[in-house]
């Protein structure tokens, strides 16, 4: 009872997040109830459409783990969507030139992925805690230098053969494709998904359990006091971007050999903002992570039928993202202000 | 030359209102993340609105209705709910956007009235000045004008001082009597408007139609020339008119380095960012430290309530 009474102002956001989709749909000329049919049934509706939910899910599993280690150390790691980029350029680098057999070239693609994205992030750390420049626009920064990075490499020097084209590379040779496992009739991604999980699980851990997450939420919290008390304040921002950068690197090696199987422009898919959206709703803890994260890929993935068979702009997709996590948030906040509610969830933390 | 001067200061007209507008914004203490979903549902509301009604200047209000709704989500959250307005303002943006995605989609490649071309009579026949200057539109002048007029109430008048004080220090502005909140509220919706008008200017003076990318990342140049003009009016629009430059410039040697055509255009983004984190380096402050002309040129605090909840005891 306590426990639903913790959760009615979000179950009244969610509604009201699904009414504003529905007024949507009604003035686009959409109708409403077969739309939101279609997200389901575009995203589970048959084996290849769950396999392809799961594909989707992995990265942003991988890089909404990475950006609640750096939102525990108080960081807006605005630069997730470079470290993506970076870390699938860095993959994409290993695939078009390590020969091998198959595994050699997975675990290289991986390791590849974690320190282009590792590198990225600290790029922005060391801007911000030796260079005085906000994450924000460090980071900024950095992800209009790996995506033009990503459209200089699609067009010069690693064009497919023939004529270039922002279409991207030539597809990586089989060897280098994260791999799969047939079942009912389609392949299952189980690699990436099996990177996604352990992300999440090692984040929680590292967050609940062991001395470096506490000092990090500490400096999170509280940067000056916890420099006081003898924390190395900085050290521990350097780890976290590091942390969050490596695994929002391994989000592009997935995206890389596991999706797209090339290096297009836009290879991010976008996953970094959204891992930042999750991790919103998830308010910044790593238990609520995996359901959220699968929710919202459903709705990405879902909401291409909906350009498919309605001719509606997929973009309505994260919309409803965008207005769920903003209907959440101020309605925990307002129930917050009138000490309804959510008391009970606030004590458990 | 002068027509390169004039091209520059036509394309940067949009991007120096809406940095006049998160300037007065972030002066009062509240910082407005949303400006790149901002600007682009308001261009493509502008647009909208200017092709059903036929009209370009209810386009802009329409535009500057939409900016102004949304910087009043972020201030009336962060006032009443306490919320995060960097986290508000970051799920804006992306709400934002993709709404202009979703409800513009079947008017891409519509063409809608355009802003008429209005140049000053006599002005506009001194050599060379008249040219860079005065043969313009109504945006255009109306950019001149938000520089001068945000300059003055700033630094000219009671209005700006106490604007500042709610920024700086919103509990000595409150011991004197100002109402913190109410400012900090209608600042913001102020800003969000002139977010809006900009938007619209993208879609009905700089290009005339709507399409995803017209704005693409003008958002987030906005709110680093902020950054990078030190919350002041005259430094904020130079870093404007430097990002009009580089993009004029980039478009310019596009016909000379055929071969980078694609990248040249995004190359303004990383340096204007680059520019940014080099003025704000601490090695960059050291020279200022010594040469505090230059300093006072080019840097600038940023108010030091910025971001935060002012709550009265």
């Amino acid at each position: 009872m306590k426990a639903l009474r913790a959760a009615t102002p979000t179950l009244l956001s969610l509604a009201a997040a699904l009414a504003f989709g529905i007024v949507l749909l009604l003035l686009a000329g959409a109708p409403p109830f077969e739309a939101l049919w279609l997200l389901v049934e575009g995203s589970f509706g048959s084996a290849s459409k769950i396999s392809a939910t799961l594909l989707a899910w992995s990265p942003l599993l991988l890089a909404s783990a990475g950006l609640v280690i750096t939102f525990s150390a108080g960081l807006w790691n605005i630069g997730v969507e470079g470290q993506v980029i970076v870390g699938a350029i860095a993959a994409t680098w290993v695939a078009r030139s390590l020969p091998g057999p198959a595994w050699v070239i997975l675990l290289a693609t991986i390791v590849a992925g974690a320190i282009g994205g590792l590198v990225w992030a600290l790029i922005a750390g060391v801007l911000k805690t030796y260079g005085g420049v906000h994450e924000i626009f460090g980071g900024l920064g950095l992800d209009f230098v790996a995506a033009g990075l990503a459209v200089y490499l699609v067009l010069g020097p690693w064009k497919r053969t023939g004529v270039a084209s922002t279409s991207g590379t030539d597809i990586f040779r089989e060897e280098a494709w994260m791999p799969e496992l047939e079942a009912f009739g389609t392949g299952w991604p189980v690699v990436s998904v099996a990177l996604g999980l352990a992300s999440v699980l090692i984040v929680w851990l590292l967050l609940r359990g062991t001395r470096f997450g506490l000092r990090l939420k500490a400096v999170g919290r509280n940067p000056q006091s916890s420099f006081l008390l003898g924390i190395p304040t900085n050290t521990y921002m350097l780890g976290a971007f590091a942390i969050g950068g490596a695994l929002a690197g391994i989000a592009g090696t997935v995206q890389a050999t596991g999706f797209h199987h090339k290096l297009v422009p836009a290879i991010s898919g976008g996953y970094g903002f959204l891992g930042i959206l999750v991790v919103l709703l998830a308010s910044f803890s790593a238990a609520w992570i995996a359901p959220i994260a699968l929710f919202f890929v459903a709705i990405s993935v879902g909401s291409t039928q909906l350009d498919l068979r309605l001719g509606l702009d997929s973009a309505f997709g994260g919309v409803l993202q965008g207005i769920t996590v903003l209907f959440v948030m101020i309605g925990g906040a307002w129930s917050a202000s009138r000490g309804f509610g959510s008391q009970a969830a606030r004590e458990e933390h | 030359m002068e027509a390169t001067l004039n091209s520059i200061i036509a394309a940067a007209a949009p991007l120096v209102i809406a940095t006049m507008g998160e300037t007065i914004t972030e002066k009062s203490g509240v910082v407005n993340l949303s400006l790149e979903g901002s600007l682009r549902l308001s261009a493509m509301t502008g647009f909208v609105v200017a092709f059903w009604v036929g009209h370009a200047l209810v386009g802009f209000g329409a535009a500057a209705v939409v900016g102004a709704a949304i910087a009043a989500i972020i201030a009336s959250t962060s006032i009443r709910l306490k919320l995060n307005q960097i986290a508000v303002g970051f799920v804006l943006t992306l709400l934002a956007a993709d709404l202009a995605s979703f409800l513009g989609d079947s008017f891409v490649g519509e063409r809608g009235p355009r802003v008429p071309a209005l140049p000053i009579p006599f002005l506009s026949d001194i050599p060379f000045v008249g040219k860079v200057f005065f043969d313009h539109d109504l945006v255009v002048y109306g950019s001149f004008l938000a520089i001068g007029v945000t300059w003055w109430v700033f630094y000219r008048t009671r209005a700006g001082l106490n604007l500042q004080g709610v920024g700086e220090r919103p509990e000595g502005a409150f011991a004197r009597g100002i109402k913190v909140n109410t400012l900090r509220f209608w600042y913001t919706v102020l800003g969000g408007a002139m977010v809006g008008v900009a938007g619209a200017a993208y879609s009905l003076d700089v290009k005339l139609g709507w399409r995803e990318t017209l704005t693409l990342n003008l958002g987030w140049i906005a709110l680093a020339i902020v950054i990078f003009g030190g919350w002041h009016p005259l430094r904020v629009a130079f870093g404007a008119y430097l990002f009009g430059a580089l993009q004029v410039l980039a478009f310019q040697l596009q016909d000379v380095f055929p071969g980078l055509a694609q990248v040249l255009p995004i190359a303004p983004f990383p340096l204007m960012i680059l520019a940014l984190v080099f003025v704000y380096s601490s090695g960059f402050r050291r020279i200022g430290d010594q040469f505090p002309r230059l300093r006072s040129l080019l840097g600038g605090a940023a108010p030091a309530a910025m971001g935060t909840v002012f709550e009265r005891e």
